[in-house]
């Protein structure tokens, strides 16, 4: 092994400790409270997570919270870009998921059919 | 699918001992029972630090801190937070100003003074896959010694960031390095000295345990600079965890190419060897940690000659602590001028502390040198538990002494602690509060000198004894007016005279507490009086008739049946002649009636 092969370990390698060092730049937080996942929450996560991984994204982290009162527009997910507004889903399904991947995430333009509300104030 | 979260379970030997393998267990055959196990991963890593709080879980990426989970707890933890996202809020930290996001996470009072450098990957990486070492940048120091620098421009880099070895001494790496690769021979050695014994020490012990990968690193690159092509780390046979994750490690490392022949396909070639100690504590001098590696008895040698020029098998040998090797590849790959920023002019990085005693947050903790003892005891720590004052602070083990309370704003360096008296030593901390008797702390420190020395030299062999028996005296109630003029005299001689460190430092733990805490001796002596109620031969137990409310627990508790009394009627009485000063009777009286008396 010479140097550029441990380099190159390193770089598959830091795939699996990203979710420890935090350099995340973004983040999906999927509502998972009783109705989020009786709407198809856990579907929708698992979408974002096969679309992530397929894309081998490795700025973007999955995270999940609770209810948060939004019951009639779930599954619902909150999408974090660094320095840029949130934007929070409503009716989520696995297809819109990987919509909002592709354009989203990693086009950079959200995905309106599926809009909520947009957070000036979230970090 | 892509993972989506990390649980980290700290397996320290801490955590280990507290049961943390079977909440592993639990973990793992809940997420398999839930489906989880492709989403959520169970990494075990190295110490983190809290250790009282374990076991710990540190759930990535959102960060929250779980303490003190037993199996049972797994099952809710599994379904509500990483099924659903809802962490389980009553086993979090409960730490008044914790909160429980990642970001957060540095806010929490023991981890916000600290700066991890040296333990940077301990309690984030798994310590038996090399993959994560080196995706935390693990080896890219030792390839780039080896392919874009030269022996000397690493020795002039290790010289210039001011790093002294962390064992205790504070000896300057950089000098050590070069008069070893001054030394006219082809054959040398390097050494990891982690022979670590003393009372209350346990850093080593979690570096060795949590990132084995950095001390083989900087090893590697200290005998590609002082021109070694075989090391040897000691290690104690009763540290099993660290002894197997350091096998495993070598192992690895030679997989990869990153020990054994060519490294990294250059011309270096290196291989580490491990030797276990049967736990003698002076085979942390270094001279007799040769001679054990040797397959000697392991006593000391007299010096010089030094290790650098005559040590294992004859041979120049480069001999360093575990901590000061871990600080090598950041040395290395940040410079010496990042290093030489960090702590203070003369004392520059960082020190890693094990702190125990009457602490709130007993564990492992790392601050950059200059830090004060408050800051560490406080802020770090939380402070004494049940409302207590602080007396004291044991710093440097049985080569230390005792530092008092109206010191604590003592920045930590290696000068400043010797100007009071104590070592900075490997970096052991034991709190001690107004409930601990100095005397007998230097008593229980010559205790273990005294069994501790192997008997080559006199007045080591026969002067700790003597000291022993002095301080033995005193407590029992027995000293007279001469011995404090006899304990500073022998304890002179055995400082000047032995052979080695252990003897020379040996007597530290009373010169201290002589210098700092005189009446406390002299109340001994003079008025056959124990200030903090220790010392049983010169302490009494009372029951206070006006608070004792007949209960009678302390007359069922006693082991020796030296409480009279009855039910409902009169208070209880405690016969002198037949207590034994166990204090059972003290522990479970729920109207704290019964007290402590010494002297008059």
């Amino acid at each position: 092994m010479k140097l550029e092969d441990l380099r190159r370990i390193r770089e598959r390698a830091s795939k699996e400790i990203s979710l420890r060092t935090g350099g995340a730049r973004v983040r999906v937080i999927v509502g998972m409270g009783t109705s989020g996942i009786a709407a198809g929450a856990r579907d929708v996560m698992g979408a974002f997570l096969d679309e992530i991984e397929k894309r081998d994204l490795t700025d973007v982290i999955v995270t999940q919270t609770g209810e948060r009162g939004w019951a009639s527009s779930e599954p619902v997910v909150e999408v974090r870009v660094e320095g840029e507004p949130a934007v929070v889903y409503g009716e989520m399904t696995p297809d819109a998921a990987r919509r909002v991947v592709a354009e989203h995430i990693v086009n950079g333009s959200p995905v309106v059919d599926y809009v909520l509300e947009v957070r000036k104030d979230a970090t | 699918m892509r993972r989506r979260l990390d649980v980290l379970i700290c397996s320290g030997a801490a955590c280990v001992s507290s049961h943390s393998e079977a909440v592993r267990d639990a973990l793992r055959g809940e997420m398999e029972r839930q489906g989880l196990s492709d989403e959520v991963r169970v990494v075990e890593t190295g110490c983190m630090g809290p250790c009282e709080l374990g076991p710990i879980l540190l759930v990535y990426p959102d960060g929250a801190f779980y303490v003190r989970v037993r199996p049972e707890d797994v099952a809710e933890i599994v379904e509500e937070h990483f099924r659903k996202g809802r962490p389980v809020d009553r086993l979090l930290w409960t730490d008044p100003a914790a909160r429980r996001l990642a970001e957060e996470k540095r806010q929490i009072g023991f981890f916000a003074k600290q700066q991890k450098i040296v333990l940077s990957n301990c309690g984030r990486i798994d310590p038996e896959n090399i993959e994560e070492s080196i995706a935390a940048g693990g080896y890219e120091a030792l390839g780039i010694a080896l392919t874009e620098r030269s022996p000397e421009a690493l020795i002039a880099e290790v010289e210039r960031s001011g790093l002294r070895g962390r064992g205790g001494a504070g000896f300057p790496t950089g000098t050590k390095w070069r008069l070893v690769a001054q030394a006219p021979s082809a054959t040398k050695y390097v050494v990891c000295n982690g022979d670590e014994g003393d009372p209350g020490a346990f850093m080593d012990r979690a570096l060795l345990e949590g990132d084995p990968h950095s001390v083989l690193e900087g090893m590697a690159i200290a005998a590609f600079a002082v021109g070694a092509s075989r090391g040897y780390i000691y290690v104690r046979a009763e540290y099993p965890l660290a002894v197997r994750r350091l096998r495993t490690a070598l192992e690895q490392a030679r997989r990869h190419g990153l020990l054994g022949e060519r490294i990294l396909e250059t011309e270096f070639s290196f291989d580490i060897e491990l030797r276990i100690g049967a736990g003698a504590f002076v085979c942390g001098e270094e001279t007799a940690l040769i001679a054990s590696i040797e397959g000697e008895r392991g006593v000391p040698r007299h010096r010089p000659p030094y290790p650098s020029e005559r040590g294992v098998f004859g041979q120049p040998t480069l001999i360093n602590n575990v901590e000061t090797w871990g600080n090598i590849r950041h040395v290395i790959l940040r410079g010496a001028s990042w290093f030489r920023g960090i702590g203070t002019e003369r004392s520059p990085g960082t020190k890693v502390f094990a702190l125990s005693g009457k602490v709130n947050r007993t564990g492992l903790v790392e601050v950059p040198m200059g830090t004060t003892l408050r800051e560490l005891i406080f802020d770090i720590g939380g402070g004494i538990p049940n409302g207590k004052a602080l007396k004291a602070v044991q710093t440097g083990g049985p080569s230390g002494g005792c530092i008092p309370a109206n010191r604590v704003d003592t920045p930590i360096d290696y000068e400043s602690l010797r100007a009071l008296g104590a070592i900075m030593g490997s970096g052991g901390v034991i709190v001690l509060d107004e409930d601990n008797c100095m005397v007998d702390v230097a008593r229980y420190f010559l205790e273990f000198t005294c069994d501790e020395s192997c008997g080559t030299c006199a007045p080591c062999r026969a002067g700790t004894r003597q000291m022993r028996g002095i301080l033995e005296r005193i407590t029992a109630g027995d000293g007279d007016g001469e011995d404090l003029e006899r304990l500073r005299a022998l304890a002179e001689t055995v400082r000047r005279t032995s052979l080695c460190g252990l003897g020379q430092t040996a007597p530290n733990p009373i010169l201290s507490t002589l210098e700092q805490f005189a009446d406390e001796y002299r109340a001994h002596i003079e008025e056959r009086r124990c200030p903090a109620g220790v010392c049983t031969a010169l302490i009494r137990y009372e029951i206070a008739s006006d608070r004792c409310r007949a209960c009678d627990r302390c007359r069922r508790v006693c082991p020796v049946e030296a409480i009279a009394g009855a039910p409902g009627e009169g208070a209880y009485v405690i016969d002198v002649a037949r207590c034994i000063r166990c204090g059972r009777c003290r522990d479970v009286c729920p109207f704290a009636a019964v007290e402590v008396r010494s002297g008059g």
